[in-house]
């Protein structure tokens, strides 16, 4: 049982640090050019489609993936680094990051030949944007009961029903989607879902736009009315996706996004309280570093898993777990500390602005991509309790 | 159990499932058990596993010591395993040779200092001291009046200790040395420092803290699965469930953070500030790990968890008891706080994704 939640202490090879230190020169020099400000997590348009095309030419997108699809076959632990430096340095990653981290891997496996062969390289050159739709309204996590139809018709199927909170629908090209193909069996619930490359902006297709209380703008509603998708683009097994799409997710959890959302204030917060910290911004800070550092071992562990070609399930809804909470309480604690900063620190303004984006980002870290509530399920469901 | 990474460990686990089985030890009330266990671990070689053969030891790898800590946490051993092994770490960073017997280390915190007098005698007060009742010999670390460090080996004989116990009711003494004549003393390697052997206590009780937790959770589940309430097992309500799964969190990220410190040093060409970083946060975040597991596996046991016939306290207050030796979590915290501050709010993330 133990044997499934070790986290081996995996260290990042040199070719990492090689790469590292192109990121962060490619960062600075976007920075340094106005592309964008990495103390302003909250600026109001966080898709810079230049940028994407920009990291696509440096070879940061589709790193894993085979190369006659355009990606670069270097590894899981490479994509991490670059992951992770991309997200503290708050770059503009919306445009591209679902496709590299998620879409992309999903057409590998499931797509056909041509359709591979048309649409990964175009992630690759990062020209193209993602949308994933799993929820509907009333279903949520509980993806059994999503009910948008896919009927059969000729040489394709005719979509009808309604998706939500799909985060990017307003800018994507293409969703991955799964709708119901056939009624659930009485022997299994999990029956008759099929996953779909839908391309959006097509008739049929109305995306209605849904406001965050961060005042940002980034989920959506979609309908579908007689929308329609030719064969060849069903994603796998019909009526199967039940499988796919959760296996999907071993991609989506673990990573360094999973807990860095909220990282900048931490920053801040070691950016005003100065060079001598009173005995209480100390010791909070160091407890700060300390967790984030375990977690960093606990997700770079899982990236070493995935380039092992294992499936860590469990290990990454552990590190999720615990990673969104953190991330979640981040901008409270650094609040409690910032409290006894002096008023005359430089970056007072800086560190106040980003505690109202952090504290108001902070409810939905623990919802999107798996609540907390079914991540325990999986853990739980790893210890044999279920 | 998590399987064992070499022959040095598995020597080990073999052991303490033999002569530490934690239902043998709570029985016994007289503490027999301890004897035995003391005698096979030493005929193995393990109590001085990191002293090479030329100084009495069995020159076991650092790796190889760490993975017998981690073993002798998931069985919450109650004798002076890791400390002998401290103790003997220390002396041969002098070329110290060590001999037989129980030892431990002396200051065994931060703040407390043993001092080197000019006629080459040793004097101070040190607190918290593992075991030092039940030790032969200790090693110390000690300062002259110009700050140079040296390793010493004293009789423990020739030391006052007060008995003190620590939460999980292992010997935590008080040892004063008044100008005591050591056995040996030997000047400190060049670089060495206090704060380098209250690490490397420190990554030993993370890692023993780490490995409590992991039984914790293994006899947590187990009970969970047995235990029938209102008609079902109690493993089969989602709010266990959830519980657990915080457990095994808990637990992973313990386990996570010591053995990452532990192959951080193992590996380490120099003390610097990325080791400094890896062994601090395993001793924060396993001190944090052992409040909040323990309290969940206590939860799940319900009242029988609280009985001293059940085994779980045996890992619980240890665990809760190790988070205060070599340097509390607090302590440690602040001390990280400090170093993050003065490398300034830029260089964080650098130390942070360092490795």
């Amino acid at each position: 049982m133990t044997a499934a939640l070790r986290f081996d202490p995996i260290r990042l090879p040199p070719e990492c640090e090689q790469l590292r230190k192109e990121v962060r020169a490619f960062l600075a020099e976007e920075i340094a050019a106005g592309t964008f400000d990495p103390h302003q997590p909250n600026r109001e348009d966080t898709d810079v489609p230049e940028f994407s095309r920009k990291v696509g030419a440096r070879g940061w997108l589709g790193m894993t993936w085979p190369k006659k699809y355009g990606g670069h076959e270097r590894s899981f632990l490479e994509r991490y680094v670059v992951t992770e430096e991309m997200r503290v340095a708050n770059a503009p990653t919306r445009r591209f990051f679902v496709a590299d981290r998620q879409s992309g891997p999903v057409l590998l496996k499931y797509a056909p030949e041509h359709i591979k062969m048309e649409i990964l390289p175009r992630i690759c050159r990062g020209e193209i944007c993602f949308a994933i739709g799993m929820s509907e309204p009333n279903s949520g996590s509980d993806l059994f009961a999503a009910k948008t139809r896919a009927t059969k018709t000729d040489g394709g199927y005719l979509i009808n029903g309604t998706k939500i909170w799909t985060s990017s629908a307003h800018i994507a090209d293409y969703m991955i989607a799964i709708f119901r193909t056939s009624p659930p069996t009485k022997e299994n619930r999990r029956h008759g879902l099929t996953q779909f490359l839908v391309k959006m902006k097509q008739p049929g297709i109305q995306v209605n736009p849904i406001g965050q209380i961060t005042g940002q703008y980034e989920f959506n509603e979609v309908v579908f009315t007689d929308h329609f998708i030719p064969d060849d683009h069903v994603l796998g097994e019909i009526d199967g996706a039940w499988k796919q799409a959760t296996s999907e997710l071993a991609y989506e959890r673990s990573g360094p996004e999973r807990f860095l959302e909220t990282y900048y204030v931490l920053t801040e917060l070691v950016r005003a309280v100065g060079n001598n910290p009173d005995i209480r911004s100390a010791e909070g800070i160091g407890r700060l570093v300390a967790q984030v550092h375990t977690m960093r071992r606990m997700s770079v562990s899982v990236a070493g898993m995935l380039q092992a070609g294992k499936e860590p399930v469990v290990e990454a809804s552990i590190v999720k777990d615990i990673g969104t909470i953190w991330e979640q309480q981040l901008p409270h604690r650094v609040r409690e500390l910032a409290a006894f900063v002096e008023e005359t620190a430089t970056n007072r303004e800086t560190l106040e602005k980003q505690l109202d984006f952090a504290i108001k980002t902070a409810p939905k870290l623990t919802i999107q991509g798996g609540t907390t509530e079914v991540l325990r399920g999986i853990i739980a469901r790893g210890l044999g309790l279920r | 159990m998590a399987e064992s990474d070499n022959i040095v460990a598995e020597t080990a686990e073999k052991i303490f499932a033999d002569l530490a089985d934690a239902q043998t030890i709570n029985r016994d009330k007289k503490d027999e058990w301890k004897a035995p266990l003391w005698q096979a671990l030493t005929d193995a070689g393990l109590p001085l596993a990191w002293v090479s053969e030329d100084c009495g030891g069995s020159g076991a790898s650092l790796a190889e010591g760490f993975s017998v800590l981690s073993a002798a946490g998931r069985f919450a051993v109650a004798v002076p395993l890791a400390e002998t092994m401290l103790a003997g770490w220390l002396l041969a960073q002098a070329k110290i040779a060590s001999p037989g017997g129980e030892m431990t280390v002396v200051p065994a915190s931060p703040r407390d200092r043993i001092t080197v007098n000019a006629d080459g005698t040793l004097s101070g007060r040190a607190r918290g001291v593992p075991f030092a009742k039940v030790a032969k010999h200790f090693a110390v670390l000690a300062s002259d009046a110009r700050g140079d460090l040296s390793i010493a080996l004293v009789d423990a004989g020739k030391c006052r200790i007060e008995s003190g116990l620590n939460l999980g009711g292992d010997p935590s003494d008080v040892v004063t040395l008044d100008k005591v004549q050591p056995v040996a003393i030997k000047p400190a390697p060049k670089g060495f420092d206090q704060a380098r052997l209250m690490l490397m206590g420190g990554v030993a009780r993370s890692l023993q803290i780490a490995g409590a937790l992991e039984s914790m959770l293994e006899i947590s589940v187990r009970y969970s699965n047995e235990r029938v309430a209102f008609e079902k097992k109690i493993s089969k309500f989602q709010a266990v469930q959830h519980n657990l799964a915080r457990l095994a969190g808990e637990s992973a990220a313990a386990l996570a953070a010591a053995t990452s410190a532990a192959d951080a040093i193992a590996n380490a060409t120099a003390f610097n500030d990325e080791v400094f970083l890896e062994a601090v946060a395993a001793k924060i975040r396993c001190a944090e790990a052992a409040e909040k597991g323990g309290a969940i596996a206590h939860q799940v046991h319900g009242a029988i968890g609280f009985t001293i016939e059940h085994i779980l306290h045996r890992y619980s207050l240890r665990a809760l008891a190790w988070r205060d030796d070599f340097g509390s979590d607090s302590y440690w915290a602040v001390e990280l706080g400090k170093l993050v501050a003065q490398r300034g709010a830029d260089e964080l993330w650098p130390l942070v994704a360092s490795r």
